[in-house]
């Protein structure tokens, strides 16, 4: 009973963010285009450089993509219901908080693979690119470990919109532009100013770049991957609960300072 | 027994001015009352139906629900709770049927008995099951305003926090509002209701018993006949105006 509970709880969230995709699906259309286009013209750069080059670029594209989404769905889907006013009618409902973030992280992911999935395939038809040498179970296996990673990070960044709806919005989007600039997503992190070196190296997006390079345009194996695995899991087991932590921190403090009310 | 007790809360805001939402409020309702609170906006309506909402947490005092601690067993009382808000609060974007649904799968229930349930409330309230699948955005404040009431009713809960649930409906769709919350305090035994609203002869026609708050204080509390009584005056209005000692006014914002 309580098992079916927590399922129709997680249920809840994707059936209602894929309803809510589907009512916007003009904008979707626009998005999807807006992102491949985007990945093509990164694609193009690297055209004289070499086909390595076009692939080392898209990666980046398509990594970033995937991540972000991953980051951007869950922090906003707390954004939306403070915007709508639900979040109070979600907040009063008999579940627990994780069935909450769980359901909207399952929607993030499968959305996520969805989408990044269609990209993939326009861009290596657009550019003939074979992924021959690729390993794609060490593929899989990284997106995997990268998506926990990504997911506690974005279950940290869902306590902004909590306390405040505006701001919170303001200050997400600034995260997830710094992630952009020191994970090396379309360069190596070493052409950094030395001074902000350091924050790539806890960036977990330079990890999955990284190993994602190294399987796509190397072949790396399972053994050569596994470092990187260790430690892109070892993150997400540190950042998910952490994230689940601080949220509820962050939702006492909203519930004693009164700020679930819609104008927050 | 009793289905909320409050024991001396006090809630105060610390915004750009300090506002004393509540300031030690008692209160006992019995299982199977309909309680109503009238008061002015800004008076501590709404902040008395959050902190039994388990969404606000008093700075003093304690409220329970059928004997549980809104702060310390929060989960408990969210099992015998719903609420409707004077906004109908929804996704817009999508249909009654989606925000059912919704709702509908947080409180543990099957698709099937979610679109049984919400139908058979909405055909009561005078809802067109055409509009079910129609974006709630296109629907009128009235319509909306009946999906939030199916949305709270059809979970059957013990105690129903309905705040001002008919505020700026037409007359019909307040007559049909009214009438449901009657017939379900008939149909549906073991139900309570909280309900705050402005229209005193709201409050006289559906209350066991009504308070009066202002400033986060009650001021008056009793059954509409006791309180007539008691004031000598001929409706719940005149009563507001002495006990207030000024006409009824809506302030700008709602605590």
């Amino acid at each position: 009973m309580i098992l079916k509970n927590h399922a129709y709880g997680s249920i809840a969230f994707i059936e209602r963010n894929f309803a809510l995709i589907k009512r916007y699906i003009g904008w979707e259309v626009v998005f999807l285009a807006y992102n491949v286009v985007n990945a093509l013209a990164i694609g193009l750069i690297g055209i004289k450089l070499g086909k390595d080059m076009v692939l080392y670029l898209i990666i980046g594209a398509m990594v970033w993509g995937f991540l972000s989404v991953l980051f951007h769905e869950i922090s906003e889907s707390i954004a939306w219901e403070r915007w709508e006013g639900t979040i109070e009618y979600t907040f009063m409902a008999p579940i627990s908080r994780f069935t909450h973030l769980i359901g909207n992280c399952l929607h993030a992911i499968v959305y996520g693979v969805v989408r990044s999935s269609l990209i993939l395939v326009i861009v290596i038809l657009f550019f003939g690119i074979s992924i021959k040498v690729a390993n794609l179970l060490g593929l899989l296996i990284i997106l995997i470990v990268s998506g926990l990673s990504f997911i506690g990070l974005g279950l940290v960044a869902a306590v902004l919109p909590l306390l405040s709806t505006e701001k919170g919005a303001y200050a997400t989007h600034i995260f997830e532009a710094v992630l952009l600039l020191i994970s090396g997503v379309y360069y190596e992190i070493d052409v950094l100013p030395v001074w902000i070196r350091p924050l790539s190296y806890i960036s977990p997006a330079t990890y999955t770049l990284r190993a994602m390079r190294q399987v796509l345009l190397h072949g790396a194996s399972l053994n050569d991957l596994l470092p990187t695995v260790i430690l892109l899991l070892g993150i997400g087991v540190i950042l998910i609960p952490l994230g689940m932590i601080i949220f509820r921190e962050a939702e006492f403090y909203a519930k004693k300072k009164g700020k679930l009310k819609r104008s927050g | 027994m009793e289905a909320v007790r409050c024991s001396g809360l006090s809630k105060v805001f610390k915004r750009k001015i300090k506002i004393r939402a509540l300031d030690d409020v008692s209160l006992t309702i019995e299982k199977n009352e309909v309680f109503g609170i009238v008061g002015p906006n800004g008076s501590g309506k709404s902040t008395l139906i959050r902190i039994l909402s388990t969404l606000l947490i008093p700075d003093r005092g304690n409220a329970s629900i059928f004997g549980y601690d809104v702060v310390r067993e929060y989960g408990k009382v969210r099992r015998l709770i719903n609420r409707v808000s004077v906004d109908a609060a929804f996704f817009k974007g999508i249909s009654a049927w989606e925000n059912l649904r919704y709702a509908g799968r947080l409180y543990g229930f099957g698709r099937k008995e979610i679109k049984e349930r919400t139908l058979k409330i909405l055909n009561e309230l005078g809802f067109s099951e055409k509009r079910f699948y129609e974006p709630l955005e296109d629907l009128s404040r009235g319509m909306q305003q009946k999906v939030a009431i199916a949305r709270a009713f059809f979970t059957s809960p013990m105690l129903l926090l309905l705040d001002e649930p008919t505020t700026g409906l037409d007359p019909r769709s307040k007559l049909d509002v009214q009438n449901f919350i009657r017939k379900s305090m008939n149909d549906y035994k073991g139900l309570t209701i909280l309900l705050t609203t402005h229209d005193m002869k709201e409050a006289e026609v559906l209350c066991n018993r009504v308070a009066i708050i202002i400033n986060g204080r009650f001021v008056t509390m009793g059954s509409p006949g006791e309180l007539l009584k008691k004031h000598n005056k001929k409706n719940l209005e005149e009563i507001f105006l002495e006990v207030t000692g000024h006409e009824w006014k809506e302030d700008e914002d709602d605590t």
